[in-house]
């Protein structure tokens, strides 16, 4: 059981304060506080999520930059609490569409409803959109998410609701929009994360993709719905090591080393024809986790090249090279690598008509930086640095630098080919289509060639 | 350092302006509350909201409490929601206020809408005031039956709660009685849920005060209450099926049939989401497999998927709390993960704390097979920009090498770091290389060639440093200049800040002095007369010892200080085994987070109900005292704790943890007694014979030794009686153990059928008790058992017999050490004491 719950803003100011069974000192936040912002211990710089001050547990995630604390004095599942405040923040999301601090400042009589009925006397109760919706009875005052400034100190007092901000993740889920009627519609989003590490010499020593089914309905009725997924789909690697890359690709079966699924999710036909049904409870959800280690074509390629050039120079030629379909375009990509210590100065060279092109030098940590907008499937593109020390170099620079890493996402894209094929819903009408949205999306979560 | 709230002022509801605006509030609120003109409401709605927001940032609204009262009589349930609240936090400091709210809450208590009622009553049990206990009995007994789930789910925690401001009440109105039936005939999950929470909590607490209570505490791992919960684990929320799955964790089944049944229905479960059911179940699995091998094993190889998908879906944090378990079962079975190693691979975006664990695991799985690519991925992190995370992999290149056989490749490799010129990593890179040289001198040829090309000028960490002196005085023949930088070392004396360091120099001086003597003669003088002066006591013994011994006799000098030594075979592992049991029963659980077992970071009373299995262990075991069948699994975790508070402290042992381990114990220093009694209780329930009287026992041995006549000759007839009742508790024979000196130490001998039998080291307990010598302590896995014994003389009780007995199950050997008060009958004890375990198995 947990003993306080706190919301507390960058600043670490209280926005939300619950004390559930009084045993823990009121002061705790702030005791959280200074420990968070000043952790070191054994070398490390960022406090871990759950630590222990004066026998006191402090459980932290950090969601849109706030922070969610849950302290207890008992010795409770680490997993518990921390999965709890993670959906604590996700049931405050679907209430109130756009979840930061200013919407939660400005909704913290709606939260506290909600926390009343999500935990009692520390137990946890519901966590459930779906079921709180029939306890809960504050209308969210729902902010737009583009329009105000992040901390939002702006004198605004909220009266009844704010229109409904056009796009539709960032919307309520309990919220009626102006018209009295809701939009009927469906999201599905396909998520993959991936990670991979090139060594020295282009070749890929380990990768690996972690990919979420996610769903967010605003369907009246909670009607039943199917998804159809890749019949040529196929769960575990029956003994082998799961590194044993032999034979297992070529075809066009999808091969997925473990996955798990939400509690709605019903099995009895997926082992036949790999169809998930579910009654998609309100509010946005994990219809499945995935994980494969399976084969695939990694989206970039990354050439590094480092050329000493005189005692005191050295020339960085890196290139990136998109291996996917033209009819993609990946965006806000990230491209770093950490220089010598000893670097001082940098000039870049991009290629010629390069649009949307940044590239800095971070002298705070001696770290290169690119930055692109957008790149097409298929093209290439190619950064140029000169790099001046105030030393000369111990002999090899590749040991003084690198590796290079790489953030990205890729709309419309995935690497593990996991497709949905259809997205069936239960009719209640033949006048009744609801929109329906089917989205992919790749993201790098750890993408890196060493050099 | 929270910045002044004041600066961020702002008329917005939620950043209030400051102290002024309460009595502002106050009036207005006044105003409002008589007030039945439309609209009313929605003035009330924003001045709640602005006293809330106060509250929320600490500002006290006390004052307003009874304006806030007097506006609550409204039928707007966002209000009445707001003003519950309210009242809930300021009751408990304003008691006389609370008893003005008692009324309309009891009125709503009884409203026709449930959630009205509901909301009610939780207010009206979250006051926290005692002296208003008596109006809380009644509402709760009616909500308890009310028709509205809601409200019988929220009545559920009431009594919890009202247990804690008045515990006698609750017990007294027998809610926990009521709790029970609820708990075993309602239809809704919740409120099952909450029952099972509640109850788990009321008798955790209560069992130590009343039996009654701590045999209800047993009886929920009974089958019936396991198997009625089990059966409908699919219709109770996922966090009513962590409460669940804790439960049934510590159930112990009668046989492998039903630990399939619980398995094959809860397989399911490792394909849930929620990372907290997934190990809520993986617990279920572990503990249900204990004692079969073979399956306990088919577990691990299980869960290993369902973990590691966990970990890379969820958040950071939550990744983290489910990386942590996977860490201790890697740790625990290493082989079992040797084929994952690219899973512990540390991904560069991946925080501090996280690549740590991966380290570890990476380290704790390297074999034969995996070895060379596991050291050259660490060799890459070495090479980091992230200086922890290079040390780190740095010292795990090292362990591997410590603990692999073929170091040949990694010493190379370690020597390669020294040539990267990094300060920090020739640091690191110095202090492994002497451990290395500490268990294979043989490679001290290829270290000292590179070693002695490093400049004494680039190293600066004490324990480096430390490290590379070590190294000279310990290579001084191998080295050519080892005296000389000795000697600029010494000329630098009052600049060397570390008195460890210090302490090395003077070491390797005197090594190299007895190698070199023309040579380091000089250097010698120096360091002893700095040393003698030096303001540090070590520093300054050392130096006068050296200089004593020198002056008495060289070669005995030698002798001393320079020994032909061993190569280090096994370096000492820094947490005890039995540390790491004791947090393996704590899986899913902050221990494993910690990585230190829970009496070390909370106080006893906040253990809660998860902690059942510690209270088995060493705390409450008041509790088993009417369970007349004890099961294997758990007499054992019992022993174990026990074991572990007897030998950690007189040996003291574990140097990292037995510190603490030691406070924690004195602490809790009144409860084994408890523990002791209980287990000597228990054996004697579970005796089928009454072989209670010594004379009775020997009539039976007599019987049965005939076919073992030379075991039976050493026999002498027994000249010592001792009391078959003896009581001792563990602290006295703690204190004992530690005064007493040994008097007998010899080997004894166990027949091979008693070796067989040990399988259930209970059995001994029970044989021994048979001949009036009662186990204290005893603990080990096979084939090494470790067992504490006393006895007492059957005439004067402060005669006692302290027995600590060794028995290796293999070998059927036991090592027997005996202390005893009085010295002279302790050659009898002992014959008898070894005729006693001879004879085990034989019946």
């Amino acid at each position: 059981m947990i003993s306080q719950f706190f919301v507390l803003s960058q600043r670490g100011d209280n926005i939300v304060f619950r004390d559930c069974r009084g045993d823990v000192p009121k002061g705790s936040a702030e005791i959280f506080f200074r420990k968070v912002k000043f952790w070191k211990e054994d070398g490390e710089e960022e406090a871990p999520p759950v630590f222990n001050v004066d026998g006191v547990n402090y459980f932290h995630v950090k969601v849109v930059g706030l922070l969610f604390v849950a302290t207890t004095r008992t010795n409770v599942s680490p997993s518990l609490v921390l999965e709890l405040l993670q959906r604590i923040a996700r049931v405050i999301k679907d209430y109130l569409g756009v979840l930061n601090e200013d919407s939660l400042r400005k909704n913290f009589v709606l939260v506290y409803e909600l926390l009343d009925e999500v935990i009692d006397f520390g137990y946890v109760q519901t966590t459930s959109t779906e079921v709180l919706k029939s306890y809960v009875f504050n209308e969210p005052i729902v902010v737009d998410a583009a329009r105000l400034p992040p901390l939002g100190p702006a004198a605004i007092f909220m009266q009844g609701n704010k229109r409904m901000p056009g796009t539709a993740v960032t919307k309520s889920v309990v919220a009626n929009e102006p018209g009295g009627r809701k939009r009927e519609e469906i999201f599905v989003d396909i998520i993959e994360k991936i990670s991979v590490t090139f060594s020295s010499s282009g070749y890929i020593l380990t990768s690996e993709i972690d990919g979420t089914i996610q769903m967010k309905s605003y369907l009246t009725g909670n009607p039943e719905i199917r998804l159809a997924l890749n019949e040529e789909l196929s769960i575990g690697r029956g003994g082998r090591s799961i590194y044993d890359y032999g034979g297992s690709s070529g075809s066009g079966a999808v091969i997925l080393d473990d996955c798990n699924f939400h509690e709605s999710v019903h099995l009895e036909s997926f082992d036949v024809d790999r169809t998930l049904s579910l009654l998609p409870p309100d509010g946005e959800f994990p219809v499945m986790n995935y994980r494969m280690t399976q084969e695939f074509k990694p989206p970039f390629r990354i050439n590094t090249l480092i050329e000493e050039a005189g005692a005191l120079k050295a020339e960085v030629i890196l290139k990136i090279r998109a291996e996917f379909p033209s009819s993609s375009t990946a965006n806000t990509i990230v491209v770093q690598m950490p220089l010598p210590t000893y670097t001082t100065r940098v000039s870049f060279e991009l290629e010629p008509g390069a649009v949307g092109q940044m590239t800095d030098f971070k002298e705070s940590n001696r770290r290169l930086e690119w930055n692109l907008k957008k790149i097409v499937g298929g093209s290439e593109h190619t950064l140029r640095a000169k790099l001046t020390f105030s030393q000369e170099s111990h002999g090899n620079i590749t040991k003084e630098a690198g590796p290079v890493s790489m953030t990205f996402t890729i709309p419309m894209y995935n690497a593990s080919r996991l497709q949905v094929k259809y997205l069936q819903i239960a009719k209640k009408s033949k006048t009744y289509n609801p929109y329906r949205w089917v989205r992919y999306v790749t993201q790098a979560n750890s993408y890196v060639a060493r050099i | 350092m929270a910045p002044p709230a004041q600066s961020q002022r702002s008329p917005s509801p939620s950043q209030p302006s400051g102290k002024g605006e309460v009595s502002d509030l106050k009036l207005q609120l006044r105003q409002l509350a008589g007030s039945r003109a439309p609209g009313t409401d929605d003035s009330k709605r924003e001045l709640f909201k602005k006293v809330i927001s106060h509250m929320t940032v600490g500002v006290d609204v006390s004052s307003v409490f009874s304006e806030m009262v007097m506006c609550s009589a409204t039928s707007d349930i966002v209000l009445k929601k707001m003003c519950y609240l309210y009242v809930g936090n300021y009751a408990k400091h304003n008691p006389e206020l609370a008893l003005l709210t008692i009324n309309f809450l009891q009125r709503d208590c009884k409203d026709e809408d449930p959630m009205i009622r509901g909301l009610a009553l939780r207010s009206l049990c979250s006051l926290r005031v005692a002296n208003l206990v008596e109006y809380l009995v009644d509402p709760l007994r009616s909500g308890l039956k009310d028709g509205s789930n809601y409200v019988k789910m929220i009545a559920v925690v009431g009594v919890l709660k009202l247990y804690h401001i008045s515990a006698s009440t609750c017990v007294d109105e027998d809610f926990p009685g009521t709790l029970k039936h609820l708990m075993l005939n309602d239809p809704d999950a919740q409120v099952v849920a909450n029952c099972l929470s509640s109850l788990q909590e009321i008798w955790s607490l209560e069992a130590s005060k009343s039996e009654e209570a701590s045999i209800e505490k047993e009886a929920l791992l009974g089958k019936e209450i396991i198997y009625y919960l089990l059966n409908r684990i699919k219709e109770y929320s996922e966090w009513s099926q962590c409460v669940v799955l804790e439960l049934v964790a510590k159930y112990i089944p009668s046989d492998s049939n039903e630990v399939f049944d619980i398995m094959n229905l809860l397989e399911d479960r490792l394909q849930h989401a929620n990372g907290a059911v997934v190990l809520a179940t993986i617990k279920v699995f572990l503990q249900l497999t204990l004692s079969m091998t073979d399956v306990h094993q088919q577990v691990y190889e299980r869960i290993k998927a369902p973990l590691l998908t966990l970990v890379s879906s969820g958040s950071p944090e939550q990744s983290y709390a489910i990386l942590s378990h996977l860490h201790l079962l890697v740790m625990r079975a290493p082989f079992i993960f040797s084929l994952d190693y690219k899973h512990f691979y540390c991904q560069y975006n991946e925080p501090f704390y996280v690549k740590k664990l991966k380290l570890e695991m990476l380290t704790a799985v390297a074999n034969e097979s995996n070895t060379y690519e596991i050291v050259t991925e660490l060799c890459e992190y070495a090479a980091n920009v992230d200086i922890p995370m290079a040390r780190e992999s740095i010292r795990a290149v090292g362990k591997i090498a410590l603990q692999q056989y073929d170091v040949n490749a990694i010493v190379d490799r370690l020597l390669q770091f020294l040539e990267m010129e990094k300060d920090y990593v020739t640091a690191e890179t110095l202090v492994l290389v002497k451990d290395l040289l500490r268990k294979y001198p043989q490679w001290s040829h290829d270290c000292i060639a590179v070693v002695g090309n490093i400049s004494s000028k680039n190293v600066q960490e004490p324990k480096a440093k430390a490290a590379l002196i070590w190294m000279l005085g310990e290579y001084a023949k191998d080295m050519q200049d080892a005296p000389y930088i000795l000697e600029s070392m010494i000329e630098s004396w009052d600049e060397e800040h570390s008195s460890e360091v210090r302490l090395h120099l003077l070491t390797a001086v005197m090594k190299c002095f007895l190698r070199r003597p023309p040579e380091t003669q000089k250097a010698l003088g120096a360091a002893l007369a700095a040393g003698i002066s030096d303001f540090h006591q070590d520093v300054h013994d050392r130096a006068l010892f050296y200089y004593r011994l020198l002056q008495y006799n060289v070669s005995v000098a030698e002798q001393v200080v320079d020994p032909p030594k061993q190569a280090v075979s096994v370096f000492a592992d820094t947490q005890s085994s039995e540390i790491k049991d004791r947090i393996f029963d704590e899986f899913n659980s902050l221990s494993v987070v910690y990585q230190k077992p829970s009496y070390m970071f909370t106080d006893k009373e906040h253990r809660g109900p998860f902690a059942f299995s510690e209270e088995l262990g060493s705390l409450s075991i008041g509790a088993e005292s009417a369970d007349n069948i004890v099961s294997s699994q758990r007499v054992e975790a019992n022993d174990k704790d026990l074991l572990l508070s007897t030998s950690e402290k007189e040996e003291s042992r574990g140097p990292t943890h037995g510190g603490s381990a030691y406070s924690a114990h004195i602490h809790d220093g009144s409860v084994p007694l408890a523990a002791s009694e209980t287990q000597s209780e228990l054996v004697s329930l579970d005796q089928t014979l009454p072989l209670n009287e010594p004379p009775a026992s020997f009539a039976i041995d007599d019987l049965l030794g005939l076919g073992l006549p030379v075991a039976r000759s050493s026999v002498p007839s027994p000249p010592l009686k001792l009391n078959s009742k003896a009581v001792l508790d563990p602290k006295s024979f703690q204190q004992k153990w530690r005064q007493l000196p040994i008097s007998i130490s010899q080997e004894g001998s166990i027949n091979p059928q008693g070796a067989a039998a040990l399988m259930t080291p209970q059995a001994l307990l029970k044989h021994m008790q048979g001949h009036s010598i009662h186990c204290i302590a005893s603990g080990g896995q096979a084939p090494n058992f470790k067992f504490f014994f006393f006895a007492q003389m059957a005439e004067e009780s402060s005669a006692t017999f302290l027995v600590e007995c060794i028995v290796n199950s293999s070998s059927c050997k036991a090592q027997i050490k005996i202390k005893a008060d009085d010295q002279s009958t302790s050659q009898a004890f002992s014959a008898f004491f070894q005729s006693a375990l001879s004879e085990f198995g034989m019946s």
